[in-house]
């Protein structure tokens, strides 16, 4: 069995007018240090995939089993990036992290668990912007802080939904680089495993093509909603570590981008 | 010798700073005379306008100027104390902003967790809400005869008058906060598996605060009107008795007087509480 399983996901949402068929028959096997993007049109359900995987939401049929146990509900293991960073806008940064790293890790000394904020908020470069509060920052920065709190808690699985999408393209790429670096095996593994945190599995939503094959090892195509469900699965051969200059000239990184353009806009199924 | 070069530089310093303060300072003068402005313009209108409505009532209605002549009357010796039926104007307004606190922190303590708990709650929500939705129109001083009834005595009356009157601003603002706690936040707690002694006091009560110290403004709001009638049932000291009394003794005067310094005391309790709002609110 692997790491991470999905087991015949579907979500139904009861409305007004009727019941209303998100997902069907998802099924889905993560290796562990897989890095996995689910990517579609919006209203395919890929976020609600995430949210049942996040243990936010329940699945109608079907389950999730992580590490051989099914997920019941929300919990650390399993860490967090939102779409909009979610951070809580009355704490600085640094207390941001702290308040998660204190929930997580409760029998630890006070010391240790500053030294865990302290080391994430380096590793992201906030450590000189501790003391801001959300609103205070840009939004890359946020995305920052609410990455270094998923990390902090050192999550077996890091859930990312569209991590991204709200920032300009430049600042887009310098955090998929620093992700990239976050989720390496450093070579100083004296502190705790260094800045790593041993998370290596992670589950990407995006609607960004590039960004889906620079960061994962396979591309999940999800059709059309409503009942949305597996069109396809892509394999990203490209090897690590990628460096974002080299992957763009690499010819298999063009092949997997027009083949997955055929798949979100070239098919016929689209009626838009 | 060097003395007085240290004079002179000390001159070029300070001419320096005094040249350097304009610019920053005129800015803010400016604002607060616009501010100002509008203020003078309002009152000298309400005067105005007041002078019009006495000259045409013949004089029953007291003018501004024999009114201003009582005021300065009053809040010239506020602190004397000749017996039970005649004290200063200060002494009056101690004794009904003692009675308006002790009601109105009596209520917020009450109020502020039965709305946190009927936010939090649907259940408790469900129950209470009939209850507070059918008490709350009732008028302030229909609850003077319970408050009589149950304390045998007029002071904790009037105390439970105001008490009752400003729960329900704050309950229902309170209840409107937590129940507005944003999903994204709830998630957050939700994802890191805070405590429940965490949620209460990391995220719903910051996010909650606000809207609390709200509803509490507006609880002090009802409370100093509510003190006024109430003190005019109960008698005996107080702003409301002295109101009052002063119509009783058929000087209008004294009671336009107690009305402007009422007015100006609430304006001021308001302007507090707005201060302390306005310190607790939190960017998005």
């Amino acid at each position: 069995m692997s790491y991470l399983e999905i087991e015949n996901m579907s979500k139904v949402y009861s409305t007004k007018k009727g019941d209303f068929q998100v997902l069907q028959n998802i099924n889905l096997s993560i290796e562990r240090g897989e890095f996995v993007s689910l990517i579609g049109h919006s209203g395919c359900g890929k976020s609600t995939i995430l949210n049942i995987v996040a243990g936010l939401e329940k699945a109608t049929t079907g389950q999730v089993i992580l590490d051989g146990a099914p997920v019941t509900g929300p919990g650390p293991d399993r860490g967090v990036v939102f779409q909009n960073y979610s951070l809580l806008p009355w704490f600085s940064v640094w207390e941001n992290v702290y308040e998660v790293v204190d929930a997580v890790f409760r029998d630890r000394s006070k010391d240790e668990k500053k030294a865990i904020v302290e080391r994430y908020l380096t590793v992201v470069g906030l450590w000189n912007h501790r003391h801001k509060r959300p609103d205070e920052i840009s939004g890359g920065m946020k995305q920052r802080a609410a990455i270094a709190r998923a990390f902090a808690v050192g999550p077996q699985v890091l859930l990312l939904d569209e991590p991204f999408g709200a920032l300009d393209a430049l600042t887009r790429a310098t955090l998929q680089d620093e992700l990239v670096t976050l989720m390496k095996p450093t070579e100083d593994s004296s502190v705790d495993g260094g800045p790593n945190s041993g998370t290596d599995t992670v589950i990407m939503v995006t609607h960004d093509i590039d960004e889906a094959i620079f960061l994962s090892d396979r591309i999940v195509v999800m059709t059309n909603g409503p009942s949305a469900t597996i069109e396809t699965i892509i394999n990203v051969p490209i090897k690590r570590p990628r460096v974002r200059r080299d992957v763009l000239h690499d010819p298999v990184y063009n092949e997997l981008k027009e083949e997955l353009l055929e798949y979100l806009h070239g098919s016929p199924v689209i009626s838009r | 010798m060097s003395e007085q070069m240290e004079q002179s530089v000390n001159r070029t310093v300070l001419s320096a700073r005094r040249l350097a303060l304009p610019s920053h300072w005129m800015n803010g003068l400016m604002n607060v005379l616009r501010k100002s402005g509008y203020l003078v313009g309002s009152m000298a209108l309400l005067i105005l306008l007041w002078e019009v409505a006495s000259r045409l009532s013949g004089q029953v209605l007291p003018g501004p100027v024999i009114t201003l002549g009582i005021f300065w009357e009053l809040i010239s010796n506020p602190f004397y104390n000749y017996g039970p039926n005649d004290k200063g104007i200060a002494l009056q307004f101690t004794a009904s902003l003692q009675r308006v606190f002790a009601g109105f922190l009596l209520g917020a303590i009450v109020a502020v967790p039965l709305g946190i708990v009927m936010g939090a709650v649907p259940f408790c929500r469900k129950l209470f809400d009939p209850i507070v939705q059918v008490l709350r129109p009732v008028s302030p001083l229909a609850w003077f005869p319970i408050g009589l009834a149950a304390f045998q005595s007029v002071g904790p009356a009037t105390i439970f008058i105001i008490f009752i009157t400003s729960l329900w601003p704050t309950v229902v603002n309170t209840a409107f906060g937590v129940s507005s706690i944003p999903k994204d936040h709830r998630n957050v707690a939700a994802v890191f598996r805070f405590s429940k002694w965490k949620y209460l006091t990391k995220v719903l009560f910051p996010y909650t605060l606000p809207h609390i110290l709200t509803g509490l403004r507006l609880s002090l709001g009802i409370a100093w009107m509510v003190i006024v009638a109430a003190e005019m049932l109960s008698g005996g000291t107080g702003i409301g008795f002295f109101v009052w009394d002063s119509w009783n003794a058929l000087s209008v005067e004294r009671v336009i007087a107690a009305i402007v310094l009422i007015g100006l005391v609430g304006l001021l309790l308001d302007r507090v509480f707005y201060y302390i709002e306005q310190r607790f609110k939190y960017g998005g």
